[in-house]
């Protein structure tokens, strides 16, 4: 019984593998044959702009803060009417490993991750991508958004004056 | 003059002709099995150098060529050097006496498609075979290194083992052809193939081959995941070459024993002798190629089970029952 179950066993992989070998291959050469990533792939990192084109990220940190191999730094600085921008910004694609935390911990959709898997370099030092490599002109995915609508003070407009925006409350006033 | 130095000349030619067939053929063998375990996996396989890979077996061997030949320090030097080319020798040798077709006549000279028809070619075959275990044995010990140490050990033990069920499997048909060179035998065969008359040997000599080939179910010498590379760790450059050469000759060999044995050499319809050959040693070569994509590697108390316990006792009452069937057939007739 042990030996008739071994037999068949051996049998059907054989089987399996001759089968296979008339089977298209699932190899996808690659400069030859290039395929559409998913819409939502994770490759190369792009810094994006807001509605009015200017630049989307604050220097906030988050994504520094929570990339696993460290592979981003910047400075934050400030212009003169408060906006925060950052003074440089720096991705190491040597270090990256494409897991999109930063995107994700992003507060104002500045930096994004998009389709583009075709980096290679020879020379490491040409994956270091600064702020001028990283920006893009465009809004990116959300194009709508723009953080200082709903959360700059006194940068895009005055606090209480956009459409659709109540004036701020008295926090003393007992009145409704 | 000329008749004593033309034969000579055709001999040598016919050599000539011989090694380059057989080291070609054993350079896409490899490129063979690359692409045929890679479409078992569903890859593609070789693909780059020349159109379908096809140059890929000339850029593999201007890589090695290229390569530092290193020598361990502690390495004993002699035999280090030695060993690769003990087994690509014996591999060499054995297609010496495998014939390939019918005589051809050649500026009105008989010319037999074998280099030597030895009367005593099978023993002569079994002999190399057993000679092509030093290459490993002592590469693996004079490479000074343990995990060398410990894949000639093995492949020392799996060869010496699995030697006695080939041989016991190719007794019958020995019996059977009355002879014991290989043209004979392969004449023997004109009306059944010995693979349909003894079934059961042919089986023992597909598994007792592929363990005589250190291929994939009984790759123990060889196993990347506990050994390095087994014997041939040390070796870099045209040695190791050497060595995967031998590999690839010493399969050639097996499916052209297997063909000359079993399937009946060049013998079949239709298309000339060489090429029933090809296509037969081609056959054998496929079935060691898709047991390589299909099985693992068995353990090492594994492989000598089935050997001590299943092969050689099967292929013993084989070689029983075929000499008391051939006693039999003989005396009713």
């Amino acid at each position: 019984m042990r030996l008739w179950r071994s037999i068949r066993g051996t049998v059907d992989a054989f089987w399996i593998t001759l089968r296979t070998l008339f089977r298209r291959p699932a190899t996808i050469p690659w400069p030859e044959k290039r395929r559409t990533p998913a819409e939502r792939f994770r490759a190369r990192i792009v810094l994006t702009r807001d509605p009015q084109g200017k630049e989307r990220c604050v220097a906030c940190y988050l994504c520094s803060a929570v990339c696993p191999v460290s592979c981003i730094s910047m400075q934050s600085a400030e212009t003169p009417d408060g906006r925060r921008v950052a003074a440089w910004f720096r991705i190491n694609f040597a270090r990256c490993i494409f897991c999109g935390l930063c995107a994700e911990a992003c507060p104002t959709r500045a930096i994004q991750m998009t389709p583009d898997y075709e980096m290679g370099q020879r020379d490491p030092l040409r994956l270091l991508y600064e702020k001028e490599d990283l920006l893009i002109d465009g809004p990116g995915k959300d194009p709508g958004y723009d953080f200082y609508r709903h959360a700059g003070i006194g940068v895009a407009a005055p606090r209480g004056s956009l459409p659709g925006e109540r004036p701020p409350e008295d926090p003393r006033s007992l009145l409704p | 003059m000329s008749g004593t130095l033309l034969p000579l000349a055709l001999k040598a030619a016919h050599i000539a002709v011989l090694l380059l067939v057989v080291l070609t053929a054993a350079a896409y063998l490899v490129w063979f099995e690359r692409k045929l375990l890679a479409r078992m996996q569903l890859r593609l396989g070789p693909n780059r150098a020349g159109p379908a890979g096809l140059l890929q077996p000339l850029a593999d061997v201007i890589k090695l060529v290229c390569k530092e030949d290193v020598i361990p320090a502690a390495a004993d030097r002699g035999v280090y050097r030695l060993a690769p080319a003990l087994t690509a020798l014996a591999a060499i040798l054995a297609f010496a006496v495998i014939p390939v077709g019918e005589p051809v006549r050649l500026f009105g000279i008989e010319q037999p498609l074998v280099v030597s028809d030895l009367s005593i070619g099978a023993l002569y075959l079994l002999g190399l075979s057993s000679l092509s275990v030093y290459g490993v044995t002592l590469g693996g010990y004079a490479s000074a290194s343990k995990y060398a140490l410990l894949g000639s050990l093995r492949a020392l033990a799996q060869i010496i083992s699995y030697e006695l069920p080939l041989g016991l499997a190719l007794a019958p048909v020995l019996m059977l052809a009355g002879s014991l060179s290989l043209t004979d035998i392969v004449r023997a065969q004109a009306s059944a193939p010995f693979a349909v008359l003894c079934p059961v040997s042919f089986a023992l000599y597909l598994i007792s081959s592929l363990a005589e080939a250190r291929r994939t179910p009984f790759d123990l010498p060889e196993a990347e995941s506990e050994l390095v590379a087994g014997y041939h760790t040390e070796y870099s450059g045209m040695r190791f070459g050497l060595y995967y050469v031998g590999e690839y000759l010493n399969m050639m060999v097996l499916g052209s024993m297997g063909t000359v044995f079993f399937l009946g050499g060049w013998l079949g319809p239709g298309l000339p002798g060489p090429v029933w050959f090809a296509i037969k040693v081609g056959f054998f070569c496929f079935l060691f190629v898709w047991a390589r994509a299909t099985l693992p590697r068995l353990r090492y108390d594994q492989l000598m089970h089935l050997n001590w316990y299943w092969l050689l006792p099967l292929a013993l009452a084989n070689l029983i029952v075929t000499a008391a069937g051939a006693l039999w057939m003989r005396g009713g007739a």
